[in-house]
């Protein structure tokens, strides 16, 4: 076990215990709950090929179903952003090749980091409101709850972030 | 045979990642379904010992109101015992009701570890399990009315259906006249559900009081639920009737389950008339 390894497992179990125990309750507005735990995969090293951020991302989602009883929707979810990440990166960089050992996310520029973020997070919270309603002619609920949802969840993750890369 | 494998192996990252949104899906779909989900749930052991430790510190905060609720269903159990037959309770003998030997319904008391209100499809897990001979299917209430059926059971915990769950259908009835109708909700608001199926020829008046119909062999009859708040007719039917209810389903602290011990007799007499 190197130190990242730990460090990466403390967060896992971290976001874990902060989504069940903090923020599955606040409800903000009445029914706005922030996903913050998807702060797992922007977080986790990255990598072009990455057998671990898959299998990590699965049991993240499938916990916090688990304890939340929603089946599997969190776990759908955290896995399709998990895998679409780099694309969606190459994409906002624009740049095809990714030299994956100089560039880190805290070294993005701010307008960059924002638009990926907001990208990964915005599908997430589709797939996941999609998922729980289950039914097309619920599309107006499933579009306001995920805008909601996201605004606020951006906003937490780009507060954890100013805190982490203030300590390095 | 070569190119199926050298096929897999190339695109192994995408079939990983297919392979797992295929369970996560399934996942879905089996919680969607009333009595599939078996390990995907908060009744076990490890979410509902989680549960467990986290509502040991919530509990502290509510104790005042629970005090308060304990105590007026004290004050109302007394006024019962008080109508009962003075001279029976005035002879310093014993009397054997003969009538309680033949026990309907069994009461086992539980306490909420979790409570979903806000969701589309809420559930709430109670500690209590196949230990307290608890089983699927048994009605949930408090003492200010209905709180919901119980799902997925395991050895100490169990998850409870809230009526606020869109899968959820309890028949009740009108407290002043037999018509019978079924509860509903629409996932708008957690102190409102509707009433379906009632038939216009109930005259109904806003304030009017909702109780379980007694139909089902879930519910025992008489349990209350809500009063009528709003409704409104349309082509000689109810278009909607809503019901605000008498519990507060964000406030749930302990709870009360109930076995019907007839339950096996009735479903094994109706079965054996439908078949003849």
């Amino acid at each position: 076990m190197n130190r990242e390894n730990i460090n990466i497992a403390i967060l896992f179990i971290g976001l874990i215990l902060l989504q069940l125990i903090v923020l599955n309750n606040i409800n903000f507005l009445g029914y706005i709950n922030p996903f913050l735990y998807i702060l797992f995969i922007f977080l986790y090293p990255l990598k072009k090929i990455d057998f671990s951020l898959i299998l990590l991302s699965f049991f993240l989602g499938l916990f916090i179903d688990i304890f939340s009883n929603s089946g599997g929707i969190n776990a759908a979810a955290t896995l399709f952003i998990a895998f679409i990440r780099i694309p969606v990166l190459q994409s906002v960089i624009g740049n095809r090749e990714i030299d994956f050992n100089s560039v880190s996310i805290k070294k993005l520029p701010f307008y960059k980091l924002l638009y990926y973020i907001t990208i990964l997070t915005f599908i997430h919270h589709l797939i996941v409101f999609g998922l729980e309603y289950f039914k097309w002619n619920n599309f107006k609920i499933i579009l306001i709850k995920t805008v909601l949802t996201s605004i606020f969840t951006i906003i937490l993750i780009l507060i954890s972030f100013t805190f982490i890369s203030r300590k390095r | 045979m070569q190119q199926i494998i050298s096929f897999l192996y190339k695109n192994k990252y995408f079939l990983l990642f297919l392979l797992l949104e295929f369970f996560a899906i399934l996942f879905t779909i089996q919680s969607h379904s009333y009595h599939k989900s078996k390990f995907i749930n908060s009744a076990n052991f490890v979410s509902g010992g989680f549960y467990n430790k986290i509502n040991n510190i919530k509990e502290f905060f509510i104790l005042k109101e629970e005090n308060v609720r304990l105590s007026e269903e004290n004050v109302q159990l007394k006024n019962l015992l008080n109508l009962q037959d003075k001279s029976f309770t005035q002879n310093d003998e014993v009397v054997y009701d003969t009538l309680k030997f033949n026990q309907t319904y069994r009461y086992t008391s539980a306490k909420v570890i979790h409570n979903d209100f806000r969701k589309n499809n809420n559930y709430l897990t109670i500690n209590k399990g196949k230990s307290h001979q608890i089983k699927s299917d048994l009605a949930v209430i408090n003492s200010k009315g209905i709180i919901g059926i119980t799902k997925s059971v395991s050895n100490n915990y169990s998850t409870v259906l809230s009526i606020l769950n869109v899968n959820s259908r309890i028949n009740v009835k009108l407290l002043n006249s037999n018509h019978f109708g079924s509860l509903n909700w629409n996932n708008k608001d957690y102190n409102t559900v509707q009433l379906l199926d009632l038939p216009i020829q109930a005259l109904i008046k806003v304030g009017d009081t909702i109780i379980t119909g007694g139909m089902s062999t879930i519910f025992p009859e008489g349990i209350p639920v809500g009063t009528i708040k709003d409704f409104d007719t349309n082509n000689n039917n109810y278009e909607y009737i809503n019901i605000s209810l008498f519990n507060d389903m964000s406030s749930i602290g302990f709870v009360e389950v109930i076995t019907n011990l007839d339950k096996l007799e009735i479903k094994n007499l109706e079965e054996k008339t439908s078949n003849e």
